[in-house]
Formats: C-alpha cells, structure tokens, sequence
C-alpha cells in the first residue's frame, strides 16, 4: 500500500492544474484518462508524474471523445475516473457525457476555459458555462462547481468524487485559464483528517459471480424502443435531480440584505467582483455581493430572494451573457432590473466592475 | 416435434428469439462467441460492449456484464474498463460503419497501443439499423440508399481492408482474422482464439465477420449466400492475418 499523498496538512504555493493533480491524488482518484489541450495540459503532466509513487494509472487517448468514452470505462469498471478538458475539447466531451447522463454514471471532468468560439485563445474565458450546464443531446443531468481560488480549485475537485459517487451525475469542475496557470498558495490536505470521508466507489460490471446464476447480468443500455419507455426513465432522474438540487446547491454572498444592487458572478471574476463591492460600500454605495459557486444546479431560492429584495442585478462575467441567460431563467417574474457587464473571453477587474457602478448610480 | 439447435450455454434464455432480422448474420456471429465463451468457461470475466447499429440488439444477449455505448464509441470504453480492471475480459462488438466510419480513430489507435482487449466488427457491406446506407466496406458497383447507381470508386474508394490495416499498424502480440457466417465453426475457432489472445496478454485481437443482410440487401436465401460468399470474398479474404509470435524475417 503506498503512503498517502499528503499526510496531514501542507501549505503549498503552485498552479492551478498542479492542485487538481494533487487534489485527485487526494480524493483516491484511481485513473486518469486524458487528451491534450491548453490550458489544461499540466494536469496530466502532475499526475503523470505521480502514478507510480502512488499506484494510479493514467492514460493517453487519441482525442477528447476517447478521453471521455474511457473515463466513462473506468467508472463502469468501478474506479473514480477523472478527465480534464478546455474549448474545443469540451465540445467533444459532451457526447461521451451524454452517455454519462443516460446512464447515471459518476464521470469526472475538471474544466480550464479558454476562449471561444472554436479554437479563439488557449488563455481564458468563461464561456464554457451554457455548454458544461447544458451541453449534450439531453437535459443537463449534472453537476457543475465554478471554482474562483487554487484552495476551491482543491476543495471542489475533492468534493466533485464525492457528489458525482453519491447522486449519480456527470460532476464537473469549471476553472479557466487563469486559475489552471497562475500560481497561488493554498493548504493541501488529506480529506480524512478534516473529517471527509470519500463515497465509496462499486464496479457496474465485472463483479464476482456468474451473471444469470449467482446474480442478474448487468444489461445497461441507452437507447430505448418506444417514447413512453424513455419518458419513464427521464421521469425518474429529473425526480432524482430536483430531490438532489438543493442539498447540492451552493452560493457565496455578502451585504444583499440592505443592497440597492447586488452583483452577480462567477468564479475567477468573482473575486473582482467581491473586492469591487467591498471598495463600493466604503465609498457608500449600497451594493451586494452574490455568487453561484454551483452553476448547476443554481442556488435557486436563494438566488429568488435576492433578487425579490433589491432593486438592480448586474451580472458581470467574461463571456456574453451566459451566466446572465441562466439567473434570468432562475429569478423568471421577478420585477428586478437586470444590468451587465460582460467581456467575452477578457479577465475582469474590481476597476471596471466599480467604475460600471458608479457610472450606473451616478 | 422439432428439435431446437443447441444454444450456447451464456446466451440468455429470457431475451430470445432475438431480435434480428431473419436472416440476419449477427445471430450467427454471437453464436460463434457464444460457444467460444462456453468452451474456455469465461462467462463470468465477460465484459461485452456493444455499439449503436444493428449491433445494439444484442445489449441483453448473453447472460454476461454488458454496455451498450455510443455509435462507433465501443472501443474507448472497453478500453477505459480494461485499463481500470484487466481482469475482466473485455469484448467491444461493432458493425462496418461504427468500426470503419465514425469509429475508425478509436480502431487505429487502439490497435497501435496493441490494447488488451477483443473487437469483433461485423461486415455486412452497409449500414443496416439506418436502412441501407453505403458503408466504407460497400463494394464497388453495390446500390445502397445512398449510392443508388451502385458505389463508384473513383467518386468514394474502394472497401475498407480492415484486418489488413489492423495487421499492419498492430505491434507484435496482435491477433488479426477474418471469417464469415458462412462458416461458423471456422469464425468461432477465430473468436476463441483472440479471446485466448487476450487473456495471454498478447495484446489487441481483432475479428472481422463477414455478414449478411437480407433486408437491406433485398434478396433471396440463394442470392444472400451467393453475395456473402462469392461476392464479398472477392475483396475481403478470409482466414487468419496475424497471429502472436515474431515476425518472420525477410526470405526466411
């Protein structure tokens, strides 16, 4: 048996992929299967790396549809199975998660945006939103977690085994750029001394027995004959996903209580947005704070109230108006105005967030 | 009172008849890896993927572990189960279009990292599940749905040479066949020995079967015979193409 990864706590100062190598590692992640893409690259580099020391296994595919299909192998074989993608990688990784969805697989896949659409810039955006909540021929069955620090980008890649293993849906993790490459410190820890226990993982096939005597093959399929029998299906997982949404839901907010305005964002540019609105307050303003950590399933309730209590929302985010399309679907007959301040595939900074205010209120 | 054929022992009782057409040829092919799971006792290691096509009907075909996967996506995820348990013995079955096709990059890929796994790819010269649609494996004058006039070479090449290509790009260690439901002691001798192949660890096996569609084909019993046999063999040879074991030495 090989020693843990990291015994106890370590703060470390590092980049963003090496974090989710080390959080994998971390997890008990068993298999990595990967095809390279900037700006995720360095996380198949770091758990490369690692495999031996620590008994994992990593494995090269021919592209991203392969990347997703044996990821979609692993867990079947009953390993936490992780892949990482960006852009045109996670365009191809949406059909290998639509098979994840049908058939409820636990299915990992850690997210670096890039800018789009098509190849654009291997550096940054967060334009990967409608595709990473919606993405597939189906109705979104899944988990996403935007990260906004190198401690969350640990955190939530923990986290993301443990939601996908226990509610049964595709989880991802949605970085971008920025995070996967600059370097950032953070503690590194074992789950189990804070008190985490890892969901147990189980094989869908190749259990002990022979199928037909000692217990019932295993016969999972996807594609079904008539419409009601479908129908039936789906029934029951978005039952299952409504029930899960809210324990799943998570959100970061401050000052919404008393707020005018509340701004609303999402990972990296999250943080532009917190410094902004504390810089705006000082100044007087009467300004909130709000934001989505899981894009999917959106903190809807929360999400309701804030906006039934102030009287403008901007959504600020480096793409244009995706994250904007989702709130406005969560908050739908809310008499809020709703404002913006999007970038498509541009950082963001606390200047910008503060001066659109102060333009807006005068 | 008529007697039944035998079924293999891992076929699962509950889901036949099958679904296939009549005269289909996949009831033959999963005959032959019937019998070859029987005869080396490895129902219980089975993992069977199945791809989308014609090939999809038989996601409750035997009494073993089964997926059905995405069209042309069964290799990768075979693959994705063998590299997280090699313990299983891993089968990905395919037709032309899921092998050839969509799902070519996965076949060459697979076969160049020389994969642990078994695929057995079903040829019957078209795309059966969509209604008859030209394949890579069409043969040149064929009328499918769409090559209407029968396929022209010049406009859309020659059939596909897949066991060929597999021997080639294969390391050592590869199992390379070709064998027909026209002889179906011979495809199940192929079958049991890829299986074999991979439970030595060799490395990738790979069956091709020569097929039949009647439906799609539109002909007789005696015309469906005659094409499987002496049309299709005109451009895709039978017999074994590749076994384990070092390559000869030029002029030896």
């Amino acid at each position: 048996m090989p020693e843990k990864p990291i015994q106890g706590e370590k703060r470390a100062f590092m980049t963003g992929n090496e974090v989710v190598a080390w959080a994998a590692l971390a997890a008990g992640a068993e298999i990595m299967y990967g095809y390279p893409i900037t700006p995720q690259n360095e996380i198949m580099h770091y758990w490369t790396r690692m495999v031996p020391k620590y008994d994992r296994r990593f494995l090269q595919t021919e592209d991203e549809l392969s990347a997703g299909f044996t990821t979609v192998g692993g867990v079947l074989a009953g390993k936490r199975a992780f892949t990482a993608t960006a852009g045109p990688g996670n365009t191809l990784m949406q059909e290998p998660l639509s098979m994840a969805e049908a058939m409820r697989l636990p299915v990992v896949v850690v997210v670096q945006q890039r800018g789009g659409p098509s190849t654009a810039t291997v550096i940054y955006s967060q334009q990967e939103v409608t595709m990473t909540t919606l993405g597939g021929n189906g109705e979104g069955l899944r988990v996403v977690y935007s990260t906004a620090t190198h401690q969350e980008l640990f955190d939530y890649t923990i986290k993301a085994f443990n939601t996908a293993w226990k509610y049964r849906f595709p989880t991802f993790v949605l970085g971008d750029g920025y995070q996967a490459k600059m370097r950032e410190s953070l503690v590194l820890y074992d789950p189990q001394t804070r008190g985490i226990e890892m969901v147990p993982t189980e094989p869908y096939v190749g259990k002990p027995g022979l199928p037909g005597t000692d217990r019932p093959p295993t016969h999972m399929r996807n594609t079904y004959n008539v419409e009601e029998e479908l129908y039936e299906v789906l029934e029951q997982y978005l039952a299952d996903y409504a029930k899960a949404a809210p324990q799943i839901a998570e959100y970061d907010a401050f000052d919404t209580e008393d707020a005018d305005l509340v701004i609303v964002s999402h990972g990296v540019v999250s943080r532009a947005c917190k410094a902004a609105v504390k810089e705006l307050r000082e100044a007087g303003y009467k300004v909130g704070y709000f934001r989505p950590i899981t894009l999917r399933p959106l903190p809807v309730d929360q999400l309701r109230e804030t906006a039934g209590k102030c009287k403008q929302m901007m959504v600020v985010e480096s793409a244009n108006g995706q994250l904007d399309r989702l709130v406005k679907e969560a908050i739908f007959g809310s008499t809020v105005e709703m404002l913006s301040l999007f970038k498509p595939g541009v950082g963001i900074t606390s200047e910008e967030v503060v001066s659109r205010v102060k333009e807006i209120k005068g | 009172m008529s007697v039944q054929p035998a079924m293999p022992k891992c076929w699962r009782i509950e889901s036949k008849p099958h679904k296939f057409c009549p005269g289909c040829g996949h009831g033959l092919v999963l005959k032959a890896l019937g019998q070859a799971i029987d005869e080396l006792g490895i129902q219980d290691k089975i993992v069977f993927g199945c791809d989308i096509g014609c090939s999809l009907l038989s996601w409750d075909f035997f009494n073993c572990d089964t997926i059905q996967t995405h069209h042309g996506r069964t290799t990768p995820v075979v693959t994705g189960i063998k590299r997280a348990n090699p313990d299983v013995i891993a089968v990905a079955y395919m037709g032309d279009g899921g092998g050839y096709a969509i799902g070519s990059q996965h076949l060459v890929n697979a076969s160049a990292r020389n994969e642990r796994i078994t695929a057995i790819l079903v040829n019957n010269t078209q795309y059966g599940m969509t209604g008859g649609q030209m394949a890579p494996t069409t043969m040149p004058g064929q009328k499918t749905e769409t090559s209407p006039y029968g396929r022209d070479p010049e406009k859309t090449g020659y059939p596909t040479q897949g066991p060929e290509m597999v021997a080639a790009i294969t390391p050592e260690g590869a199992y390379v066949a070709r064998g027909t439901v026209a002889n179906v002691k011979q495809l199940k001798g192929f079958i049991k020995k890829a299986l074999e192949n991979q439970i030595a660890g060799n490395g990738f096996s790979f069956v091709e079967a020569l097929s039949t569609c009647p439906t799609n084909w539109r002909t007789n019993a005696e015309e469906t015979w005659n094409f499987v046999e002496k049309e299709m063999t005109k451009y895709f040879k039978v017999g074994e193409i590749k076994v384990p074991g070092p390559r000869e030495k030029e002029g030896q």
